[in-house]
This record gives C-alpha cells, sequence and structure tokens, in this order.
C-alpha cells in the first residue's frame, strides 16, 4: 500500500514540477507582447507575439489558402514578408523556389510574429471572407461521394469564379480533436451568391471527410472561407476540352453552369472517368447542359465496367477516351481536374494532341 | 564502474561504443536527416546538447528522487518525461534567448524528444552504475559520437548521390547498408578500450 501511495506521489510531484515550469516559461519566455503587422503598405493590426503568422491573420480575419491547416506540408499559405520574418527555416525550404527566396516570400504557417512585420498578400486574398452557412442540403450522388448544398447564412454574398474552391472548417468531433481545414472546389454557378455546392467524396480515415459522411447533417452549422484560386473559366473564344474524374466534376460543373449563364457557344467536350456505372452522377445534368449548350458534348468512360452491365459508352481511362475523340490541332484550352497521376498522364495526352502547356489548366488533388 | 577514468567512458563513448554504430539506438532520425552535411551538423549538436543535459537532469532524479524512495522501476517513465520536458523548455529558451542558434539548431528539437539515443543513454547510465561525471562524460561522448556517426554519414551520402544504386535500394536501403559498413569499420577501434 506504501508503495503504492509513494509512487502515485512521486510521480505527481515530478510531472507537476515540469508542467509548472513549462507553463512558466510559456508565461514568460514564449511571451513576445504586442507585435504590429502591417500588409501592403496599407492595413495594419496588432497581434499577440509568439503565434504564427498565418494564424494571426486568421484571427484577423484574413485567410490564405492552407489545404493542410498550417501543419507545413501544403505548401499554399504562402506571401511576402519584407520585415520582420527573420532567416528562411529549414522546414520551409522544400516548398520555395528560387524566385520565392528572392521575394522573400515565406511559408506563413512556419514563420511566428517575433518582431514587427510588413508583409505583401496578393490583393484578392485579401477578398477572402469567412463565412457562416446551414446544411441546406445533402444528398448522395454515389455510395461514396455527397453533394452538399450550404446556405450562407450570415447575410454575405459569395462573390467567385467558376472554378475556384473554398475551405471547409471541421470541428473537433469524436476521433478528430482539432479543428480541420480542407480545401473543396465549388460546384455550383457563380451566379448563386447565397450558396455554394460542393462535392465530396469519402476518404477512409480523410478527418473532413468523414465529418461530413459521418456526422454532418441537414440543418447542421458549419463554417467555410474563400474563395480561392488561380483554377477558372478563362475569357476565351477557343475550342475547349474539360476533364474530371470522380469528384473533380465539382469545378467543372460550376464551369458549366458559368458557360449556360452567360451563353458562351464554344465547342466544348467534357470527359468524364469513373470505374463502373454506379460511379456515374450528375448525369441529368449532363444531358441539359447538352441540350442548352449547343456545341457541348458529355464523354461518360468506365474504366471497369462489368460485363453484364451493357455499358455502350466508352471504356478504358479518360486519357484513352480522348486519344479517340481529339485530334492533332492547335489553338484549344483545357480544363483537368483530379488527382496528380490523372492529371500528370492527362497532361501529357493533350500535349501530344498539340495543345500548348499554357493553355492547359488544372486543379490537383491528393 | 567507480574505477574507470571519465575520459576513457568518453573516448569510447565516441568511438567503441558509439551509439549509433555499436547500439543502433537513434536510427530513425540518423537516417531521415543524414542527406546533407549541413542539416546533419544542425541535428547532431542538437542531440549531443541534449544528451548531456538530460543525462545530467536524469542523474540527479534517479539518485536523489527514485533511489532514496525506492522507486527505480520508475525510471523509465520518469526519463521518459523529464527529456519531453527538457526538450521543450530548451526550445523555447533557444528560440527566444538565442535566435540564431535557433534557426540552425531548434528546428531539430522537437525531433530530439523521440531518439531512442537520448533514453538509451540514461539508462545506460543507470544499468552500468556510473558517477555523476562519468554520466557527464558519457552523455556527452554518446552525443558526439551520433554527431561524427551522422556526419560521416551525410558525407557518404552527397557523394553517392549520383551513383548508379539499384532502384529499390535508394534511400533507407543504401543508408542501412552503409551504417553497416561503417559499423564494421567502427569494430577496428574495439581493442583499444571497452566500456561494456
Amino acid at each position: 500500500m506504501n508503495t503504492i501511495l509513494t509512487t502515485i506521489l512521486i510521480i505527481t510531484g515530478i510531472t507537476t514540477t515540469l508542467a509548472l515550469l513549462l507553463t512558466l516559461a510559456n508565461t514568460y519566455i514564449a511571451d513576445y507582447g504586442e507585435r504590429k503587422i502591417r500588409i501592403n503598405k496599407d492595413k495594419e493590426f496588432i497581434v499577440e507575439g509568439g503565434n504564427t503568422l498565418l494564424s494571426s491573420l486568421i484571427e484577423n480575419e484574413i485567410y490564405l489558402p492552407s489545404a493542410c491547416g498550417g501543419k507545413g506540408s501544403c505548401g499554399y499559405c504562402k506571401c511576402a514578408i519584407n520585415e520582420g520574418g527573420g532567416p528562411v527555416l529549414p522546414t520551409e525550404l522544400s516548398y520555395l523556389t528560387e524566385d520565392d527566396m528572392k521575394n522573400n516570400v515565406r511559408l506563413s504557417c512556419q514563420v511566428k510574429v517575433k518582431a514587427d512585420m510588413e508583409i505583401q498578400i496578393a490583393e484578392d486574398l485579401l477578398n477572402v471572407k469567412q463565412f457562416e452557412a446551414i446544411v441546406e442540403k445533402t444528398e448522395d450522388l454515389t455510395s461514396t461521394i455527397k453533394l452538399l448544398r450550404l446556405k450562407i447564412t450570415d447575410g454575405q454574398e459569395i462573390e467567385f469564379k467558376a472554378g475556384q474552391y473554398v475551405q471547409l472548417l471541421a470541428p473537433p468531433y469524436p476521433g478528430s480533436p482539432d479543428e480541420v481545414f480542407r480545401a473543396y472546389s465549388i460546384a455550383s454557378s457563380p451566379n448563386n451568391k447565397g450558396y455554394i455546392d460542393l462535392i465530396i467524396g469519402y476518404v477512409p480515415d480523410g478527418l473532413l471527410t468523414t465529418y461530413v459522411h459521418k456526422h454532418l447533417s441537414e440543418g447542421d452549422e458549419i463554417l467555410f472561407n474563400g474563395p480561392f484560386g488561380d483554377f477558372y473559366l478563362q475569357d476565351c473564344e477557343e475550342d475547349a476540352i474539360l476533364v474530371a474524374v470522380g469528384t473533380g466534376m465539382a469545378p467543372i460543373r460550376s464551369i458549366l453552369f458559368e458557360m449556360l449563364n452567360k451563353k458562351i457557344d464554344r465547342n466544348t467536350i467534357f470527359f468524364f472517368g469513373a470505374k463502373t456505372p454506379e460511379d456515374l452522377f450528375l448525369l441529368d445534368e449532363m444531358t441539359m447542359f447538352e441540350k442548352e449548350l449547343p456545341r457541348f458534348k458529355f464523354v461518360p468512360t468506365l474504366s471497369r465496367a462489368p460485363e453484364e452491365s451493357q455499358w455502350k459508352g466508352e471504356e478504358g481511362r479518360v486519357t484513352d477516351a480522348m486519344m479517340k475523340f481529339l485530334e492533332k490541332k492547335e489553338g484549344r484550352e483545357a480544363y483537368l481536374c483530379g488527382s496528380a497521376p490523372m492529371i500528370d498522364s492527362t497532361v501529357k495526352t493533350l500535349v501530344e494532341r498539340a495543345f500548348a502547356d499554357n493553355k492547359i489548366y488544372y486543379d490537383k488533388f491528393d | 564502474m567507480e574505477n574507470v577514468n571519465p575520459f576513457v567512458i568518453l573516448f569510447a563513448s565516441i568511438f567503441t561504443s558509439n551509439m549509433i554504430l555499436a547500439n543502433f539506438l537513434g536510427m530513425c532520425s540518423f537516417i531521415a536527416v543524414s542527406k546533407e552535411i549541413k542539416t546533419s551538423l544542425g541535428l547532431g549538436q542538437a542531440v549531443t546538447f541534449v544528451l548531456t543535459g538530460t543525462t545530467i537532469i536524469n542523474y540527479l532524479v534517479y539518485h536523489h528522487v527514485l533511489v532514496p524512495f525506492g522507486l527505480e522501476y520508475l525510471r523509465f517513465i520518469v526519463f521518459i518525461i523529464t527529456i519531453a520536458a527538457f526538450v521543450q523548455l530548451v526550445e523555447m529558451v533557444v528560440e527566444r534567448y538565442l535566435p540564431n542558434l535557433y534557426y540552425s539548431l531548434g528546428i531539430f528539437l522537437p525531433l530530439i524528444t523521440v531518439n531512442c539515443a537520448i533514453l538509451g543513454v540514461s539508462l545506460f547510465m543507470v544499468i552500468r552504475d556510473y558517477t555523476f561525471i562519468q554520466s557527464v562524460a558519457f552523455g556527452f561522448g554518446s552525443g558526439l559520437g551520433w554527431l561524427l556517426a551522422i556526419l560521416a554519414m551525410s558525407g557518404i551520402r552527397q557523394k553517392i548521390k549520383k551513383a548508379p544504386i539499384p532502384k529499390g535500394l535508394e534511400g533507407a536501403g543504401i543508408t542501412l547498408f552503409i551504417t553497416g559498413l561503417m559499423a564494421l569499420a567502427f569494430i577496428g577501434f574495439s581493442g583499444i578500450v571497452q566500456i561494456q
């Protein structure tokens, strides 16, 4: 009995002493006081020193894209720090190009605010806002893909370009102790400023997809910020090729709505890849687009169509279907959305079909 | 082990009982961070500093708190807690008061918390019944030995960057092979002195 008591007392004593030491150090050593951040030589605000630049900006409602939520693994939250950033950290090196280094570009999630700072952020990003919304509708598009309609409830309106994305915030839930931000392309029409649609696939153990698929239901409140991204429909007359696989459908759907809204009459062909007939979705809408847009064609392609399914459409990967449909010709644009390997192989095929590198726009996701 | 000169322990822990090459402790960071000499030097220095510091603290905690109460069996958990707290504390101090050191070394400190060599040295110190001075020599020497091994490895890895290594052996595979060869080379020192 004595041994048990002594053990508990000693362990408690040691841990309490260490915790006390750490708390004191955190209060006195890690306290950097109030610091000033000046953005684009214009806006200025005071923040609590010692936090990362990314979180200090978020506190002041400036949202840099950060798909990993500030863990230093996505490399999106870049901004130029002209003063007060200190030397580049080894953790930033692999995400910074030579041009970035020359222009004082840093990863805002790695740099801590310890001195007054002078930073530069693209004007577009200063327009990024945080929105409060409720889940107005959830619809199962396939067994693993959901369409989510988020209605903005805080009186704001969202202005975005077809193809851009937002960051959705999952609050802590059983199995995920921290808040997580993840990026999703907007799937709805830019004309609808009161809500956005998202198409979200279930990824086993994915923190946000698990939240959306297993915990979120209609009527729930949710936060998102945006819009972000430079993948959007360009103002151009040339023929367009759209390519997507699975949830890559989202930005393409938004682009098609935009073409419909603005009555853009371009020769457009959309190659959509799935595995089996059950993985195809929004087919009615595609038929509608084909009717309303005179020169639009939808080509679904199945990579694993079962023999008994009597599938009469294209088979194989999307790149196979593209080889069949596209002749070698210059002066065309391409918009691609999907996984990295899919984008890489599609770009290769398009270049073989005489597409110019700078006319291939894509949104790559992991 | 009262009769062993601390300098002998220092020498032996660098060469003949090297933490990596004789005990294979601290391998994960050794393999992951030995790609470039500059980062290896930073990590090696940080390991040396933390090893010396934690060996001293763990010696004091063990002999002045655990032994008097007969709680030696708690050494695993207590050593781990001490190491974690020490690393956190050092990181905060270095970040605040030694910014230049922080940029070159501080970034590696959190990585060191989970380095098995740190816990290994504190446990060896107890098993071999070292005195305080011997423990300090052992901790410092083990750190220098780890630094020497990772520097040598990063030098070799930089040299073989363009070598035609079979695809499946690239990265960790070839590093383990080289570590094995280095360990064989270090056996050459073993005739000089032994502390095990």
